[in-house]
């Protein structure tokens, strides 16, 4: 069927149904990963066969290495009798995603914050609203040195090394979460409005009441941006701070071997990505627990 | 084709969902002759718009015959053989008034000229004149949905299906939506097929109005409708108006008035289904 | 005249801001006696861009360019890629948490990579690492946008006897550019920061991160600040274009003509 629209609601199927589109689903899920594993061997058969290049880029085990190779290159020792690969970078994405969690939550309560703060004004909102857009355009790498300087020695002890990554996490965060605070809670039906307001209930009480849960699915779709633009932040911030316990570092020492070990750096990325998806599926987990409970429909 | 053979034709229509699971239509026979004005009424999910898409083959039925305008449904869509108009207008924002109208003509490949000739007299017809360059979204309700009826005639369709189309309106605009679509079908001598909720609009409207019972949705009732044409807002204060809606109320209520809660709506069966 | 005055009013806050927060930051920078490397007076900068214009502008537009080619490259592709896919319901389905996926990888990781295959100094690694960026959020977007389409046009459609390839010329393919146009303004957000975090890793002597770097590094604060900002005003530009663009194409759209607004 061609186009079709999406299923019907799930809830008016019955649960040995559901099952079986859940299966399916999965099914369809392992296959595209089974097309895109050979596709890639494939083209690295062919390319290698054919001689294949585009510019400097020709197709040989140095530029595109075999997925098994990468994945295989995980459970080797990084370096003569050091530790399996895996462990260095599972310490690495832990030491990251330790600075990216911090930077989202930060991030996400400014936005948050300056969202709802914009929600109340339109004044504001067209005051101020360019230059929040204005702000994802600073290049935070180029600016990543003066805010490590500026930070990190008014951090406690414990934070000092790590913290300005985190600053950097949140200011990729923040703006998504700001973006779709303030369309959230400025979409409600004014209807509903009226309501609250024949009920004499003050602004604080609708903004708690009906404001904020109408804004829910609106928050959880940035936040399901900005997770995996905290681990991106964090990943980034880590380079100007010449911090060598995360995974920033890790790419920049893996880099400079990438002739000798081209799959070391490749694995890393691979963690990289991983890092990122485990924090979207965090924020997806967390909305369909906390969505369900709020009364209102996910438009 | 004759003027005495049927615009419409179903014989032993049955239309099931969910691989057997729902009956939404059940042996449905019913001939629509030429120049009439019908109506399908019945409760919430009886399958009157089921059927309405069944004779428009949007949708297949699982067993049954539809002839229209002589051939099969298929072709009859292919041919352009009729018109539908929805409840939702459907017009598109990024297209003047009259570019909304002529779509299916440019789909045609009608030349510019004639098209732009047909359009100035469709616009006369549903009285917009003057709103061809205007957008949709600059019309109220009643204009949009005229409109998309002035889209539904642009080729001069032998039939005309609708679909509950003013059920999004108020009840002054539909009364006199009521009236205009009366003019309209008078002076386009087109067949129509006409899917309501309201009684009192079942009734105005037709020469003949189809109570269908509650799903699976068969044809309980068909009850004459012999006030005279044409009608008018008088013709809603006459006695017999009032004996014709009771007439149809009763009718209803046999067929079982109930909606069935518990089974999906049908136009989330639709949906579902997906269309050919 | 009436609607130049509402546009101007709508503006007028924006641009009161702006005269603040400049008079804001001056003040405050000179009042407190702000060290140079973290952040100049903004009467500073704007010497230092009269100054050192021209060496300012190659490396901003050398970079730029790279973030261009990749947003072209990659939007392009991104829109052929969904327009492809949207067709078959099966694929979409099986495509659609891949390409979601996608967009929670750090992509940026993948920079040093490109470099190898590209070289480091040429202007491909960059152009490659942008068109990553910009494809999976175009991909998602315009699939989305396609079908995003209700069921009674689709009916309407099929009453019309049209064929998949009329419905999606007259039908998919106008109601899906709000999304289109959301793609591409995140595609040049992303562009602009894949070519410059791009220079992180190894990139052309010309280019503005690069620049940058190195001008930290021998405490010219002046010029990197400088370059900072050249390259915001570019970013701003190029999606300011984008968002005009918008506006032209899509005058009938609810979001431009300000209906529902706030």
């Amino acid at each position: 069927m061609a186009y079709a629209a999406s299923a019907p609601a799930r809830s008016s199927l019955r649960s040995s149904e559901r099952t079986r589109r859940a299966a399916l689903d999965l099914g369809l899920f392992l296959a595209v990963l089974a097309v895109l594993w050979a596709a890639w061997e494939a083209f690295k058969a062919i390319g290698e066969a054919t001689g294949l290049r585009v510019g400097q880029f020709e197709v040989n085990d140095r530029t595109l290495p075999h997925l098994h190779d990468v994945v295989g290159i995980l459970f080797e020792p990084s370096r003569r009798n050091g530790p399996l690969l895996i462990g260095v970078l599972w310490d690495a994405a832990l030491f990251t995603a330790k600075e990216a969690a911090v930077g989202f939550v930060l991030g996400a309560l400014f936005g948050f914050a300056l969202g709802a703060v914009l929600a109340h004004s339109g004044l504001l909102q067209r005051g101020f609203l360019p230059y929040i857009v204005a702000s994802q355009t600073i290049p935070i790498l180029a600016v990543a040195p003066m805010v490590v300087v500026w930070v990190n020695p008014r951090l406690p002890e414990g934070l000092k090394d790590w913290g300005a990554v985190s600053v950097i996490a949140a200011y990729l965060t923040f703006f998504p979460v700001t973006i779709n605070t303030l369309r959230g809670l400025t979409s409600v039906d004014p209807r509903a409005l009226e309501l609250m307001r024949s009920y004499a209930a003050g602004s604080w009480r609708v903004l708690w009441k009906l404001r904020v849960p109408a804004a829910l699915p609106f928050i959880f779709a940035a936040l399901k941006i900005a997770a995996p633009a905290s681990v991106v932040g964090a990943i980034i911030g880590e380079l100007p701070a010449s911090i060598q316990s995360g995974l920033g570092g890790a790419i920049l020492n893996f880099n400079q071997y990438y002739i000798s070990a081209p799959t070391r750096l490749w694995a890393t990325n691979l963690i990289a990505a991983l890092l990122g998806i485990s924090f979207f599926l965090v924020v997806l987990l967390a909305e369909r627990l906390v969505v369900r409970r709020a009364p209102e429909h996910v438009a | 084709m004759s003027a005495s053979e049927p615009v419409v034709s179903l014989r032993e229509v049955t239309k099931t969902f969910q691989a057997g699971d729902l009956t939404a239509l059940q042996s449905i026979d019913l001939d629509v002759r030429p120049g009439e004005l019908v109506s399908l009424i019945g409760p919430s999910g009886c399958g009157k718009s089921t059927l309405l898409r069944v004779i428009g083959d949007l949708v297949e039925p699982s067993s049954g015959e539809v002839v229209v305008n002589g051939k099969r449904a298929r072709q009859a869509r292919q041919d352009g053989d009729y018109g539908i108009v929805f409840q939702d207008p459907v017009l598109y924002d990024w297209r003047t008034v009259a570019k909304n109208i002529s779509l299916p003509l440019e789909l045609l490949g009608w030349s510019k000229a004639r098209r732009t000739e047909r359009v100035d007299e469709l616009l006369a017809l549903v009285e917009l004149q003057g709103f061809g360059g205007h957008h949709p979204w600059q019309l109220s309700g009643g204009m949009q949905q005229r409109v998309s009826i002035a889209r539904a005639l642009s080729f001069s369709p032998a039939l005309l299906l609708m679909d509950e189309p003013f059920g999004a309106l108020d009840e002054m605009t539909r009364e006199r939506l009521n009236a205009e679509l009366l003019r309209i079908w008078e002076a386009s001598g087109s067949t129509i097929v006409f899917v309501t909720h309201s009684i009192a609009e079942a009734v105005f409207l037709s020469s003949r109005v189809v109570v269908m019972s509650r799903r699976p949705g068969r044809i309980a009732a068909i009850v004459e409708i012999d006030l005279p044409q044409p009608r008018n807002a008088d013709t809603r204060e006459e006695p017999h108006f009032f004996e014709l809606v009771t007439a149809v109320r009763d009718r209803l209520r046999e067929g079982g008035l109930d909606e069935d809660r518990t089974a999906p709506d049908e136009g989330e069966l639709l949906v579902g289904e997906g269309t050919p | 005249m009436r609607r130049a005055r509402r546009l101007a009013l709508e503006w007028l806050p924006a641009a009161a801001v702006f005269v603040g927060g400049i008079v804001f930051w001056e003040a405050i920078v000179r009042g407190f006696a702000i060290d140079d490397f973290l952040l100049p007076a903004p009467s500073d900068i704007a010497e230092t861009l009269r100054n050192d214009w021209s060496e300012l502008w190659s490396a901003a537009f050398f970079t730029f360019r790279e973030a261009l080619a990749g947003f072209v490259i990659g939007c392009a592709a991104g829109f052929v890629a969904a327009a492809a896919i949207a067709r078959y319901t099966l694929l979409r389905t099986a495509v659609m948490p891949y390409a979601i996926a996608a967009g929670a990888v750090p992509i940026i990781a993948f920079a040093p990579i490109t470099n190898n295959w590209f070289g480091v100094t040429g202007m491909s690694s960059k152009i490659a690492i942008a068109a990553i960026l910009c494809f999976f959020p175009m991909l998602v977007n315009t699939m989305k946008g396609l079908t995003s389409v209700p069921a009674s046009s689709i009916e309407l459609m099929h009453s019309y006897a049209a064929s998949e390839l009329t419905v999606f010329r007259r039908v998919r393919l106008p109601s899906s550019l709000p999304y289109v146009f959301t793609g591409l303004k995140v595609g040049t957000v992303l562009a602009m920061i894949g070519a410059i975090v791009g220079d992180y890793f190894g990139g052309a002597p010309g280019a503005l991160g690069v620049e940058i770097r190195r001008w930290v590094g021998i405490f010219a604060f002046d010029q990197a600040w400088a370059g900072i900002v050249l390259a915001s005003a570019l970013g701003i530009v190029f999606y300011g274009s984008v968002a005009l663009i918008e506006r032209l194409a899509m005058g009938w759209h609810p979001s431009i003509r300000g209906a529902g607004a706030e």
